[in-house]
């Protein structure tokens, strides 16, 4: 074994870019890389993962003696490295999502993996759930492909704001700045025509390592934009803190009679001793009076924290409720509309009952599919069942109140998944665009009553239990006294 | 920067940590998140604790989940009866002082049939005392619900592995058919006899381990330090020889010198490595020029290609 070591040392790189154990100043970017494996994906990450020095000897001695094969630099099969399981290295393919790490002095990334063939639309999609941006993969011979165009919708589909278009292999092009220009051109009008206005394109050939972490300004001087790796660091991370404060209650922490906790991961905004919040689906109303962590009584916590929460009442609080901001609620309800991804070989049936879990809170869902995505043509034909890999749009209809934000505005809590009560498996992802504009079922006639009230009494109202059980019926806004007498006035002269 | 931290912190009077930075800050909530989303969804919950570093944290977050309560579920430790005596020692330390319930399960096979790393090879060893042993502890607590410490920057099959990851009673891993994992909503319904092992430093890397036992303060068996220790040299690596549980082979001489561990398993089959790194700083400033895994000591890993995800087919960790 020792004697392999040595005889790997010549291949590491010789000048290190990353020193991995500064403290960083963010927290991981996530990214997903979509593209095939004639695409040179494979050789892409293997790149990154060995300049970035996240490559290990021992590792690359296993490579050695596995492959037995190099490339013409001397570098080793990038994907043996990749391919981690022997079901795939069997059969020389890449079937499901694998996560990469890798590190520069100034970030740390997450890489989601995911291969470019079969069954793309369900690994995609579960790589773009967690992911702030996607790298997609072209050939710079090929240019934009009919799979180019599907991964970036399924990309924008799954909320990723940020593109970097990796276009690959233009050494084989002779670093020919024109053609590089046209599919650069060509991709912005696809990613714009998806509402992505975040897009670097970068000349690149992962093979000779030139512009992922080293610059390739010797081979490309036309080229002065940012490396692979210079525009990941510069990325932004999503974040969920321009929300309303949202606390999906994970469990009830009671070590002893004196003290009552509410354990969550902040899904949104912040809170702060003093707020007021109102749990649902109750609507019930208290304030927070402490924030308590291990090491820390804070006085604010902010997306992301995990944290306990203390209330200054005795109010009925059990896992799945939601704690948020009293002025920025979330919509409760009994029916949302949704585009999901069907992830398995049943496909989603319009006469089966899922579970459907959202955040902590699950909950018997019936699920309706209206309409089914063509990846090909960008159009949404009717659908009335969703095969495996569809992507569609439904009509989730719930016995109890279910809570939710627009994906849009807070993807924590507005994603969902969808579990098969007969296999238990996971068998769609999610995402919530509404609640039904309709009031359903059986007041969807009846008559409706608005009032204007001060905050005070509405508050004592909505924490009465009969308001409560009947709360997902209600529709509550808060207004200032003279937007609610504007509103008033408005109302009147539409009379 | 988007999610910068608000900068005024109660700080609690007995702790003198600064915070934690975002990097570190974010995996950890990422863990807090997974441990108390197990213990609420599951029955019965267990922690897998093997004494070394990546247990070490794996506790730390256990106790700031829970925080103020207790760690809500026991630890369960597989001994094999070849562990590092030190690490013994530490283990029942941390269990006086944190107030855990522990449980030690050693496959009475070992000693009824006198299976040793010795005389039946790491594969075979290995298979019996720990991952059968593995599979009957979990049998005996009926636990629905494990806690490991596994990291997917481990190894390439672990690369794959979802954070809930779903076991048939008879513990199989059927990585061909794992359930999709989206955003941070884990699928936690099973049916009876069936159980999911829950990794919540799935995301982190060896250096992040490194940099939150330094931040955290977070103690460790000083096997990880290096001191001048016996050994002797086989296979190619440097196994202690301070237990009179090792007899020397024929040719094989007792050696002194200045090493530590990178990782504890049992000892026969662990390697140590030449270091002077004797602190924790000593150790990160090691790591930064480090160009070796840190799973290359670990003989297990070797025996045949793939070897890691077959053992994880068969029940192993």
């Amino acid at each position: 074994m020792t004697a392999q070591h040595s005889a790997t040392l010549s291949i590491l790189p010789e000048a290190a870019p990353a020193k991995a154990l500064a403290a960083r100043d963010s927290r991981p970017l996530r990214l997903i890389t979509c593209g095939s494996v004639d695409d040179g994906k494979s050789t892409l990450i293997g790149r990154l993962l060995w300049d970035t020095k996240a490559v290990k000897e021992d590792q690359a001695a296993t490579l050695k003696r596995d492959s037995g094969k190099q490339n013409d630099l001397g570098l080793p099969d990038f994907a043996l490295l990749l391919d981690g399981l022997q079901a795939e290295r069997e059969q020389g393919i890449t079937i499901d999502v694998a996560y990469r790490y890798f590190a520069t002095d100034r970030r740390s990334f997450i890489v989601a993996d995911t291969p470019g063939h079969e069954q793309y639309t369900r690994n995609m999609a579960t790589g773009a759930s967690t992911a702030d941006l996607a790298v997609l993969l072209v050939d710079a011979r090929a240019g934009i492909l009919e799979q180019t165009r599907r991964h970036a919708t399924i990309a924008a589909l799954m909320g990723i704001r940020q593109f970097v278009l990796a276009v690959n292999k233009i050494d084989l092009t002779h670093y020919d700045r024109a053609g590089f220009e046209r599919i650069v051109h060509e991709f912005r009008e696809i990613a714009l025509s998806l509402g992505v206005k975040q897009v670097t394109a970068i000349p690149m050939s992962a093979l000779k390592g030139e512009n992922v972490v080293y610059e390739g300004k010797a081979a490309m001087p036309w080229y002065d934009g940012p490396t692979l790796v210079e525009a990941l660091e510069l990325a932004t991370i999503r974040s969920s803190q321009a929300v309303g404060f949202r606390l999906p209650v994970q469990r009830v922490s009671r070590p002893g009679e004196s003290f009552r906790g509410y354990q969550g991961t902040v899904a949104g905004g912040s809170v702060k001793p003093g707020d007021s919040v109102a749990i649902l689906p109750s609507g019930m109303v208290a304030n927070v009076t402490q924030i308590v962590t291990f090491d820390l009584v804070r006085n604010a916590a902010v997306a992301g924290d995990a944290i306990t929460l203390v209330l200054d009442r005795q109010v009925d609080v059990a896992r799945g409720d939601m704690i948020v901001s009293i002025d920025s609620q979330p919509q409760v309800g009994l029916s949302f509309d949704a585009q999901i991804v069907a992830l398995q070989p049943e496909g989603i049936q319009p006469t089966k009952r899922y579970w459907l879990k959202a955040g902590t809170r699950r909950q018997r869902v019936s699920v309706q599919p209206l309409t089914l995505l063509d990846l090909k043509s960008g159009a949404w034909n009717a659908a009335e069942s969703l095969p495996m890999n569809a992507i569609g749009k439904v009509k989730l209809s719930f016995d109890e109140a279910a809570i939710f934000d627009p994906y849009e505005q807070n993807r924590a809590t507005g994603a969902f998944i969808l579990i098969d009560p007969d296999t238990n498996n996971t068998v769609a992802g999610g995402m919530v665009t509404g609640k039904q504009a309709t009031v359903d079922g059986i007041h969807r006639d009846g008559n409706r009553v608005i009032l204007s009230l001060p905050a005070d009494l509405a508050d004592q109202i909505m924490a009465s239990e009969l308001f409560a059980s009947r709360r997902h019926e209600a529709e509550v806004k808060r207004l200032t006294a003279a937007e609610a007498a504007q509103f008033w006035d408005d109302a009147a002269s539409d009379i | 920067m988007s999610d910068a931290r608000p900068e005024q912190e109660l700080k609690n009077p007995q702790s003198t940590k600064p915070p934690l930075d975002p990097h570190l800050k974010a995996l950890e909530n990422e863990a807090i998140h997974i441990f108390r989303e197990v213990a609420a969804e599951f029955e019965r919950p267990v922690m897998l604790y093997s004494i070394g570093k990546d247990s070490s944290v794996l506790l730390h977050l256990a106790r700031k989940a829970f925080y103020p309560g207790r760690v809500p579920f026991p630890l369960l430790h597989v001994n094999t009866g070849w562990k590092f005596k030190e690490m013994i020692a530490f283990r029942d330390e941390i269990v006086k002082k944190y107030d855990l319930d522990l449980i030690e399960h050693i496959n009475p096979r070992g000693a009824s049939e006198n299976i040793t790393p010795f005389t039946h090879g790491s594969a075979l060893y290995t298979d019996i005392m720990k991952t059968e042993a593995l599979r009957h502890a979990l049998d005996a607590g009926k636990f629905d619900a494990a806690f490991g410490g596994a990291r997917r920057d481990e190894e390439a099959s672990r690369a794959k592995e979802r954070i809930y990851s779903f076991r048939t009673p008879d513990h199989r891993w059927d990585p061909r058919n794992q359930r999709p994992e989206l955003w941070n909503i884990y699928n936690g319904m099973i049916r009876q006899g069936e159980s999911v092992r829950a990794f919540p430093l799935s995301n982190w890397t060896e250096v992040d381990i490194w940099r939150y036992i330094q931040a955290e303060d977070i103690p460790l068996v000083p096997l990880y330090y290096a001191a001048k220790r016996p050994f002797v040299e086989r296979d190619g690596m440097m196994i202690l020889a301070e237990d009179a549980r090792l007899e020397l082979l024929p040719g094989e001489v007792k050696q002194e010198g200045m090493i530590r561990f990178r990782t504890l398993g049992c000892f026969p089959l662990t390697g140590a490595i030449r270091s002077e790194a004797t602190t924790l700083e000593d150790v990160i400033a090691e790591l930064e020029i480090a160009t070796v895994s840190e799973r290359q000591g670990r003989a297990i890993d070797r025996d045949q290609s793939g070897s890691m995800e077959k053992k994880k087919r068969e029940g192993y960790f």
